[in-house]
């Protein structure tokens, strides 16, 4: 069916099929999620045929993948519109999302069907290369690479064409040390200790530094654009939380270096700086509700009638994202950063709670924001409105994710103080622990809010999918 | 513009300035850093065994020696030690143990067993329900230790169900094997893990357990209770 569209860049038209990418992939990594949980509950769902280990490896990768593809997907869409041209090279750029979207439609096909491979430098070539959220095997990350490097070329070309704004700026410094960062994860070491090292260069600097900045930069633009704030002071917030960001997150990489053979002097490092890592979350929280209250109060001592934001889904986004970061990657950090914390809580279930409430409220939030944006200008939108659906999705998905995170927390608690605290972290401790009910309990929960949050993302695709057609909800 | 005098503290330059000195001084220290921790974590070969000198990240060849995990008196946590240890917790480099027969394997043999389960470990996506050094999933114990835990010692029931009589041939037959000794609901699933991918990867763990984790995990084995305690 042929839609309407009201796109004023062909770099838009590339963003929305990203997007659409993003979307698939996330409902990927709910269905594989809800898998692995009802092995936690019921072991013997699907053993020997789409094991755990299986079903965990795509719930992350999907999730990464969704994430990046809407990364790439925003800047597509916010490019033209910043720099005031067209993105230079956009038919390289339409062909390399083909690349990466066969190969990413190949490697889920291996990982789905072959999974597993002998130990041979050929598995790691072309099968499965073991390393947590890392995957993919290496003929990929070439492929990812030379993509990402094309991406990165376009934005960069295009900014030095058009109008460079401080959003650009930061956005085009910070893809450039997220391609490089990519490449630490891409050697093979028979150390692993060593092979850990490098490992967190590319997961903690991309998600606590680097992905950090993006969101930073994607809220300043959408403020700019929804509430409509002044450019300056958006961009003067932008470059706070720049440093702050930075400051705190590139040697608060020191806090997963407590245990992994590195050295004793990682524990004060990784702690202090890691401590601060949630001082610009709230930086971030407290610029979103401002610049919101402050432009709609300006505006209405201007005598304004009509004061409400051009996009209210969007807008909802970007008000939990602002929170959701700052409780799920502050808040649930900071519990498990300090070491004499860490030594008890590294690798149970407390590090699962931070992560699936990190992701959600520092990233899926805002490229939610991100894909409302994009339907409002496909379909040229001046202002639209939430809907039914779009209230039903935001609730379920961020009421789900926290209940998820609470009985992840319980389970957590339990595992540090009965497998850890109380046994000695042994295999006997282990299972003594799975086994207790609280860790049961929580295992039931978690499930039945992981159906919570699908029954959301059904709400979020019916409405993405209409919204913007339907006249009622444009105002 | 008007020539309204401008705090420098809502200076958009000032800010740029700052954030670009901040992120470069914190990236020179984290790479400075990074040199310092390279030299500490690469991996020892016999000769430092020989000379008595500990590792971070200890020689393969540590699989032909006893391995354990004391409370170092001098550092206030646990160390792994090799070859047996003293009163204080410190390695005496001495004690021998066989690994799968012998106790004999050349720096090459060593290597290459290590390497091995190394790729192996890498192979079969162990990190996405087992945690090494704490990282991974959460679904299966961690293996950091695995090496050292009670359950593949002499009062373990797993020699005694893989009917083996020595740890290292215990988790061998173990891996490939899995479903056929489960040990919880939760089973191991059948990874086709070869004999010879599975000596390998045995060799892997044990040189796992000698890596200095600054003692984590705290207290692992040591609440006898909790576990089939190992008489001495």
């Amino acid at each position: 069916m042929q839609r309407q569209n009201s796109f004023k860049y062909e770099s838009q038209r590339l963003a929305s099929w990203y997007f659409t990418v993003a979307v698939i992939l996330f409902g990927a990594q709910l269905l594989l999620g809800l898998v692995a949980a009802v092995q936690f509950i019921y072991p013997s769902f699907l053993y020997d045929v789409l094991d755990f280990s299986v079903a965990r490896m795509i719930h992350i990768n999907a999730l990464v993948v969704w994430m990046v593809y809407a990364i790439i997907g925003s800047v597509y869409y916010l490019l033209p519109e910043e720099t005031g041209i067209e993105t230079v090279g956009i038919g390289i750029a339409k062909i390399l999302f083909w690349v990466l979207t066969i190969a990413v439609a190949i490697v889920v096909l291996v990982f789905l069907f072959i999974q597993i491979g002998p130990a041979k430098t050929s598995t790691i070539w072309f099968i499965n290369e073991g390393r947590e959220y890392l995957e993919a095997p290496r003929w990929a990350d070439i492929g990812i690479v030379v993509v990402v490097v094309g991406f990165v070329v376009n934005t960069f070309l295009t900014a030095i064409k058009g109008r460079r704004t401080g959003v650009i700026t930061v956005i085009l410094a910070d893809l450039i040390a997220l391609a490089g960062l990519y490449l630490a994860g891409m050697f093979y070491t028979d150390n692993i200790a060593m092979d850990q090292y490098w490992w967190w260069w590319v997961i903690h600097l991309w998600v606590e530094a680097t992905w950090e900045v993006l969101v930073g930069a994607f809220a300043a633009y959408a403020l700019i654009k929804i509430v409509g704030a002044k450019r300056q002071i958006v961009e003067m917030w932008l470059w706070i939380e720049v440093a702050m960001l930075f400051g705190s997150g590139i040697l608060g990489l020191g806090h997963h270096y407590f245990w992994i053979g590195t050295p004793e002097y990682w524990w004060e490092i990784g702690a202090l700086f890691s401590s601060l890592e949630p001082v610009p979350l709230i930086g971030m929280f407290v610029h979103v509700l401002y610049d919101w209250g402050k432009d709609k109060g300006e505006r209405m001592g201007e005598g304004e009638e009509d004061v409400t934001s051009n996009n209210t889904p969007a807008l909802v986004w970007l008000v939990i994202n602002g929170f959701g970061n700052f409780l799920g990657a502050g808040v649930w950090g900071f519990f498990h950063t300090l070491p004499q914390v860490n030594i008890y809580t590294h690798g149970t279930q407390f590090t699962a709670a931070h992560g699936h409430l990190a992701f959600f409220g520092a990233y899926a939030t805002i490229l939610i924001a991100m894909f409302y944006m994009a339907i409002q200008g496909k379909n040229g939108i001046k202002k639209l409105r939430a809907t039914f659906a779009s209230k039903m999705a935001i609730f379920l998905l961020s009421f789900g994710m926290l209940g998820m995170t609470v009985a992840l927390t319980i389970a957590g608690y339990e595992q540090v103080m009965i497998e850890r605290a109380q046994l000695g972290g042994t295999w006997s401790a282990y299972f003594v622990a799975q086994n207790e009910v609280w860790m049961a309990q929580a295992m039931d929960w978690r499930f039945f809010m992981g159906i919570v949050m699908t029954i959301g993302f059904i709400y979020l695709v019916k409405d993405l999918w209409t919204i913007g057609r339907n006249p009622q909800n444009v105002y | 513009m008007s020539k309204r005098k401008v705090s420098v503290w809502t200076d958009n330059r000032f800010w740029q300035r700052s954030a670009a000195w901040v992120t470069g001084v914190a990236a020179v220290l984290l790479i400075w850093l990074t040199f310092d921790t390279m030299g500490q974590i690469r991996m020892g070969n016999q000769k430092d065994i020989d000379a008595h000198i500990d590792k971070r990240v200890p020689s393969p060849t540590v699989i032909n020696y006893k391995i354990g995990y004391k409370m170092n008196a001098k550092r206030g946590l646990e160390v792994p030690t090799i070859g047996g240890s003293d009163a204080n917790g410190n390695s005496l480099f001495t004690v021998k143990q066989k690994f799968f027969g012998r106790d004999n394997y050349t720096q090459k043999e060593a290597d290459a067993l290590v390497n091995l389960g190394k790729l192996g470990e890498q192979s079969k996506n162990c990190m996405d329900c087992h945690t090494l050094l704490g990282n991974g999933g959460y679904y299966a114990p961690d293996l950091t230790k695995a090496w050292l835990d009670p359950a593949w010692g002499k009062n373990g029931p797993m020699q005694a169900i893989t009917g083996t009589h020595s740890r290292a041939e215990a988790m061998a037959t173990f891996l490939q094997h899995p479903g056929r000794y489960p040990m919880h609901a939760r089973r191991m699933p059948n990874l086709h893990i070869t004999a010879r991918e599975a000596k390998g990867l045995v060799a892997f763990l044990k040189q796992m357990a000698t890596i200095d984790t600054n003692g984590f995990p705290r207290g692992f084995g040591k609440i006898k209770e909790a576990n089939y305690a190992e008489t001495k």
